[in-house]
């Protein structure tokens, strides 16, 4: 059903649209049966291809409809990918609604307006650590308008004064009367209304769902194999794809013997796109099998002899070249240089990183006369849109776009790179056609967290405080392809993300009066992409590394190194103090070999500290726990936070313990789990974590444990065994973890 | 043509013998619960029983599986009743969840065999990979099945 239904209905048609200012016009969709509106056919979609019929209902604003039984079902502006959002965003929204949360739905959003990121115009994006930060208040707002509106509705009903109605559980009552009403009884006439364009939120006290640890609603599906992934999803007359692209980054083909596969059982095309060779089967074992029998050269490109080993010397040299890209200068570093009593310089790298989700990449698209529709594990719609107008010609409202479960994201599902093939594919073969890579091409096809050298110079002044902090950074740029506006001038804000200072917001971080932080390029044939916390996963073991290092300069321990540069931040010594508490740090007498190390970040407005206990002996790592604590300013579920800190440690272990992507003769030389060795459950140490609500803003969770984790665990390193690291990961060092 | 039985039930199966027994369960059969992860029996998220067995099904052609009997994570329960569904939802196991029929199917087959393990016999029979980093709730939940304490 389109808008022009709407009209014929009588009803106004307004697009339902969040604008920046938070108010919103409703899209008015009466009556019951199937819901209408822009906002609602991509979510009508999902249901459908899960099997299920679209509940049926009347749209109140973007996300939100009201059920004729009074359930309600909640249209998430973000995407999940285990991290919890959809339940804590719907929790907010019902909570202010006064809905039933044991009968709330949710649908994952369609592309629209509505959905993109309220503070950067026009990306829809669910990634940074933002989903709650960001939506939090809006839906609040959304809630409160349609309960308003709802109470107005019934009140009106009743010929009573809405200030004597109490909503709760999806039902207004007039307390004075007793008259009751449910939500799916008055949302028909609740949509007429003017929205209030300021309606009152409740107080904190008030709220019952937000705060609490609810059981997440995406949990069921996952523990009886009936959530619907990307590679799950099936579409009447669906082919299936496999494809092979280019070993060299960026190559393209030179020629394919595609005759060899003509008349083979069950092969339907070879389809040639940009830099790969797509084959079409009826299943995708037989396309895997064909695309692999396929003899297909590639082109010659000018990276046919690059190597990580060339890049790392490349960006050696450039640590020391005279100027760079400024980022921040404070002070005077000349006069913290003439007073100080020590200065040290230490080099830092970190390797290339993949994502390496469980989920390999995967798109399902059907393109036919005028529409394209996509099922697809995506967090960007809008690359997602962007790619499938520019290949098709069509309109962005002939797109339509299901979000499907995520496999995992972490950055990686932002790009369009399994997307545009299924889409020509697709447009080729003239059916639907379900695209999944193997875990090799995922492997060798992956956006890069970037390999990154620091060059960090600290002056320790007479009385043992830090001084001067000057720091060299040194990489590809993250932003470059993606983002360019936050490349600018030859800086990277990547690169130099969340970089120990005084910030401004927060009032946090270390008290270091001279600063000097400066950046230089890296040019790389190396895809390079946004990996669990971008920047701050190397600058969180740049600095954490090296603050300890001049803590030992200075002759201190490091945790009273760390309160003293933190004087001016009674949460950070807060986060500090209880990360110490809850470790036993000086407590406790340990054996020769085992000790402590600490870490302290903030990024994503969450300030972190952890603590990890190590044994070492020889070149064999025993790590018996971490602890992390966390500031978020306030939590809206407890448990999804305590899943985000639990897992982000250990994903964070994996990456320090044992990955790295190589490249030689200009292609990555990874290709399976066997040689990207992501961690598995033996050796992951016990994880203990804490939640601090230390009354700021909300901050993010999901990226937040990154930058700690490898420095505290180098740092224990350090003192169980004197025994320095400053590149990653361990392995390359013949560290192991202890059988 | 081959016969399988599948939870249960018979199936004729028309794959070609090559294909994968995750494969013919997947695309054949629609049971879309057995996740592809790596092909090549490392990660573990294609995990059945066979023959009571835990097996990584993406290793295996359904060619060699003749009367075989086979145990999908859709098998456990109509409802999620299974022990150990109910203990991962207890735990709150599952993040992004795609490993996780892989690690339920290697764990119910453990606690068959082992009704009471140790930390370390988990860790030598559930060697699935997840990135999201559950580990730390996949043992609490065992061991919430098991009524057994961390050890």
């Amino acid at each position: 059903m389109d808008h022009a239904d709407n009209d014929a209905a009588g009803a106004t048609s307004q697009a339902a649209v969040l604008s920046r200012r938070g108010l919103f016009r409703v899209s008015a969709a009466v009556g019951g049966g199937f819901m209408l509106g822009f906002a609602l056919d991509g979510a009508a979609q999902t249901l459908l291809q899960t099997g299920q019929t679209p509940p049926p209902g009347t749209a109140m604003g973007a996300f939100l409809i009201v059920n004729p039984d009074g359930a309600v079902t909640m249209i998430s502006p973000v995407v999940e990918m285990g991290q919890g959002a959809q339940c804590s965003l719907a929790a907010v929204l019902a909570d202010e609604l006064g809905a039933d949360w044991e009968r709330v739905r949710i649908v994952p959003p369609p592309a629209g307006v509505a959905y993109q990121r309220p503070d950067v115009t026009k990306y829809q994006l669910t990634s940074g650590s933002w989903s709650v930060r960001l939506w939090y208040t809006p839906l609040r707002t959304a809630g409160a308008a349609a309960r308003e509106m709802l109470v107005s509705a019934a009140a009106a009903r009743w010929g009573v004064d809405p200030a004597g109605c109490d909503v709760a559980a999806g039902r207004i009552t007039h307390t004075a009367s007793g008259r009751a009403v449910g939500f799916g009884e008055v949302a028909a006439d609740a949509v007429r209304l003017p929205v209030p364009p300021k309606p009152a939120l409740k107080p904190r006290s008030a709220q019952k769902l937000v705060g609490r640890r609810l059981p997440r609603t995406d949990i069921p599906a996952k523990v009886d194999g009936s959530g619907i992934y990307g590679v799950d999803v099936k579409v009447p007359g669906m082919a299936y794809a496999a494809m092979r692209q280019a070993p060299v980054y960026g190559a393209e083909v030179e020629s394919v013997n595609r005759q060899s596969l003509r008349g083979k059982p069950g092969i339907i095309d070879v389809v040639l796109v940009p830099g790969a060779v797509v084959v079409v089967a009826d299943s995708w074992w037989r396309a895997k099998k064909g695309v692999e029998s396929l003899d297909i050269k590639f082109k010659a490109t000018p990276f046919d002899t690059a190597s990580t080993d060339g890049l790392m010397k490349e960006e050696l040299a450039k640590l020391a070249q005279p100027s760079g890209a400024k980022f921040r200068a404070t002070g005077d570093m000349a006069a913290a240089a003439s007073g100080a009593v020590k200065t040290l310089t230490a080099d830092y790298s970190v390797p290339f990183l993949h994502h390496a989700p469980m989920e390999p990449m995967n798109c399902t698209a059907r393109v036919s006369a005028g529409r394209c529709e996509l099922w697809v594990p995506t967090q960007c719609h809008t690359t997602a849109l962007e790619a499938a107008t520019r290949i098709t010609g069509f309109k962005e409202d002939q797109i339509s776009i299901t979000a499907t479960l995520l496999g995992g994201g972490f950055g990686r599902r932002i790009h369009t790179d399994f997307i545009e093939p299924a889409i020509l594919a697709a447009q080729t073969v003239k059916r639907p056609v379900k695209l999944i890579w193997t875990r090799e091409e995922d492997m060798q096809h992956g956006f890069h967290r970037p390999a990154m050298s620091a060059r960090m110079t600290g002056m320790v002044d007479r009385q043992g405080g830090l001084t001067g902090l000057n720091m060299r950074i040194v990489g590809p740029s993250v932003h470059e392809k993606f983002w360019p506006s936050f490349f600018k001038d030859g800086l990277d804000y990547a690169a130099v993300m969340a970089i120990t200072t005084k910030n401004a917001a927060s009032g946090t971080h270390y008290d270091v009066p001279n600063q000097y932080v400066d950046y230089v390029y890296q040019p790389t044939h190396v895809p390079i992409g946004y990996w669990r916390s971008v920047g701050a996963s190397h600058n969180g073991y740049f600095v954490e590394g090296f603050i300890d290092e001049l803590a030992e300069a200075a002759g201190q321990d490091p945790v009273a190194f760390r309160r003293m540069l933190l004087k001016s931040s009674p949460r950070g010594r807060a986060v500090l103090d209880k990360a110490v508490e809850v470790s036993g740090w000086g407590q406790k007498k340990l054996k020769a070999g085992r000790a402590l190390g600490i870490a302290f970040f903030e990024n994503v407005e969450s300030i972190v500290a952890q603590v990890a206990d190590v044994s070492v002996d020889g070149n064999k790592l025993k790590l018996h726990r971490i602890w992390a604590v966390i500031d978020c300013g306030m939590v809206l579920n407890p448990s999804t936070v305590e899943q985000q800190m639990e897992g982000g440690i250990i994903n964070a272990l994996s990456t320090t313990l044992a990955e790295e992507i190589t490249v030689k003769d200009g292609r990555c030389l990874q290709s399976n789990f066997h040689d990207y060795p992501v961690m598995r459950m033996a050796g992951a140490p016990p994880v203990e974590v804490h939640i601090i609500e230390g009354g700021g803003a909300i901050g993010g969770v999901g990226e937040a444990m990154v930058p700690t984790l490898a420095p505290a665990v180098c740092n224990a390193i350090y003192a169980a065994s004197g025994k320095r690291i400053r590149s990653l990961p361990l392995k390359a060092h013949g560290l192991v973890l202890a059988s | 043509m081959i016969n399988l039985s599948i939870n249960g039930t018979t199936r004729r199966i028309a794959a070609a013998p090559d294909t994968p027994l995750l494969w013919v369960l997947r695309d054949e059969l629609g049971l879309t619960g057995t996740k592809f992860g790596c092909g090549a029996g490392l990660c573990g998220a294609c995990t059945v029983h066979l023959n009571g067995q835990a097996v990584r099904s993406c290793t295996v052609p359904v060619s060699g599986l003749k009367g075989a009997k086979v145990r999908t994570i859709e098998g456990l329960s109509r409802d999620r009743s299974h022990p150990v569904q109910v203990a991962w939802i207890a735990e709150q196991v599952p993040q992004c969840g795609y490993c996780q029929s892989g690690m339920i199917m290697a764990t119910v087959a453990l606690l068959e065999r082992k009704p009471r393990p140790s930390d370390a016999d988990i860790e030598e029979a559930v060697g699935n990979i997840c990135r999201c980093g559950t580990y730390q709730r996949v043992k609490q939940a065992i061991h919430r099945v098991s009524g057994t304490a961390g050890a």
